[in-house]
């Protein structure tokens, strides 16, 4: 007979022997089962005490870095916002006083910069589409709350903190090129 | 006179509170059973190995909202799962916990009613159980309910007969109805599943269907019926149904190793020379660890087995178990006719 699929299969319908047809055979075996199951490790990770082991470009929750002398190296240019897809991320500019040096890399800066976590589906797109490295995702996580507002995360939330020993690394995520073409110091994008 | 009425009432509440607890630890026991079978911990955040988890949950149906279906019959609405509570909590009045007590030279019995009629006592009951469903499916005015309510009632008259033909085996074999001789009867290591497997295999199926056990939880299947009877029932009434399940477990546990596991009774255990309050006390707990043994088997089945088909389940009751039950009848007749 031709079959209308490749997928279809042949169905015996033979009747069941005596043992089968007692049940009792195929019961004890389940229960022989079931019961092996009560003394196997458990695969449940005990969250808050115990954490997942995250690959090291896992993407969760983002970071706004600085750069080595600690200045913010977002221009507010606005090309993560563009290229998210789920327009989560809004930003306000403004311009670099003199004296503000110290503070932002480049004349141009992000007064508020906002990612509403609720609407974020970290895709990652906004690192993608960063051309400072100013916005990266990190392994930590985002936790839940009781507020939908306490989950529109701010600069405060999101800026790393200017101690170096506190600062977030993040050459792990990026490409050996990105990593070589760092060392080459003739660019102003690497000063 | 006065010593004996304020010593049942002191015992009746100690079983009511008993009944009541071990039902609030069996829906821990039997999430955490589940848990288990599934390589899972099981709920353990409520307190120290999630001990406080009955406590929560309690808290929590008494607190839901109080839903009452516009088309539901009021009265018959509420009187469905208090009926079931009120059956589930009856049975235990027969059963007996534990040899005397002996208190100031005085004996008092471990058990609330010695009637003549122990075993027609708890059937009677068991029959009345499926009504709290039934009225409770009935009055919802709900087609999933109602249902349930068919199935449930159907089930339990088809699973009452091999029940009780199991049990006249028993009854054959000692000579009595009542629980307290059948118990007596069963002192030492003889006890009634050596001799009557069969019976005990078919009366622990019926016990199964008749306490709505998976893999006969038909009334309620929540793949077909949403909820089954208590698909309209919310809140503490919904509680009660669920309630009731769990001390229906209990009972019939009871039940069980009473009439086939000996009871309280345990090989050697009256030849240790133990003082009547201590060895009552001893032979208690005896008894009690051969239910918690049987609840373990109802869950450890409940996660083993699928669901029956209703129409395997009919064909189960009516043409296996009752031939079985008969055939089991006429076997014990004609030997106990041998031995004469």
């Amino acid at each position: 007979m031709k079959h209308l699929t490749s997928r279809s299969k042949i169905v015996s319908n033979k009747k069941m022997t005596f043992w089968e047809r007692i049940y009792f055979p195929a019961i004890l075996g389940g229960m022989w089962i079931t019961f092996g199951h009560l003394f196997r490790k458990k695969t449940t990770i005990q969250y808050p005490e115990v954490n997942r082991e995250f690959s090291d470009i896992y993407r969760g929750k983002h970071v706004l870095k600085r750069d080595d002398e600690g200045r913010e190296r977002c221009t507010s240019c606005g090309l993560c916002a563009v290229a998210c897809p789920a327009e989560a991320i809004t930003m306000v500019s403004a311009e670099r006083k003199p004296g503000e040096e110290h503070l932002y890399r480049e004349e141009k800066y992000a007064a508020i910069y906002e990612i509403n976590m609720l609407r974020c589906i970290f895709c990652g797109d906004c690192e993608e589409a960063c051309p400072k490295e100013a916005i990266f995702l990190t392994k930590e996580i985002v936790h839940s709350e009781y507020q939908r507002d306490k989950l529109i995360y701010g600069k405060n939330e999101l800026l790393e903190p200017v101690d170096p020993a506190k600062r977030i690394d993040v050459s792990k995520r990026q490409t050996p090129e990105v990593l070589e073409f760092k060392k080459n110091k003739r660019y102003k994008h690497n000063r | 006179m006065i010593t004996q009425i304020i010593y049942k009432t002191l015992l009746a509440s100690f079983i009511l509170v008993m009944s009541l607890l071990v039902a609030m630890y069996s829906t821990l026991i039997e999430r955490k059973v589940a848990g288990w079978f599934q390589d899972r911990h099981g709920p353990n955040r409520a307190g120290p190995w999630g001990l406080l988890q009955p406590l929560a949950d309690g808290v929590k149906l008494f607190f839901k909202e109080e839903f009452m279906p516009n088309s539901a019959d009021k009265f018959l609405y509420i009187l469905g799962p208090s009926l079931t509570m009120f059956i589930a909590l009856l049975t235990s009045a027969v059963i007996p916990w534990g040899p005397d007590l002996v208190i100031n030279g005085q004996t008092y019995s471990l058990q609330m009613a010695d009637i003549n009629i122990g075993i027609l006592y708890i059937f009677a009951i068991v029959s009345i159980g499926v009504y709290g469903i039934m009225i409770g499916g009935w009055a919802s005015n709900n087609k999933y309910a109602l249902l349930g309510a068919v199935r449930a009632s159907s089930q339990m008259i088809s699973y009452e007969l091999a029940m009780s033909l199991s049990i006249i085996t028993i009854v054959m074999m000692t000579g009595s109805l009542s629980m307290r001789d059948i118990v007596a009867q069963q002192q030492g290591f003889h006890w009634n599943i050596l001799y009557q497997p069969l019976g005990f295999l078919i009366f622990l199926i019926c016990a199964f269907a008749e306490t709505n056990r998976s893999p006969f939880d038909l009334p309620e299947c929540e793949t077909e019926l949403v909820g089954g009877y208590h698909t309209e029932y919310s809140s503490m009434k919904l509680g009660f149904y669920l309630f009731a399940e769990y001390i229906n477990m209990f009972i019939s546990g009871a039940v069980m190793a009473t009439l086939f596991l000996g009871g309280y009774h345990f090989p050697g255990l009256d030849k240790l020379g133990l003082s009547p309050n201590v060895f009552a006390f001893v032979s208690f707990i005896v008894l009690f660890t051969k239910i918690t043994f049987f609840g373990f088997i109802y869950m450890w089945i409940r996660w083993t087995l699928p669901r029956f088909r209703y129409d395997q389940l009919m064909k189960l009751g009516w043409k296996s178990l009752i031939p079985l039950a008969i055939l089991n009848v006429v076997i014990t007749g004609v030997v106990i006719l041998l031995n004469q």
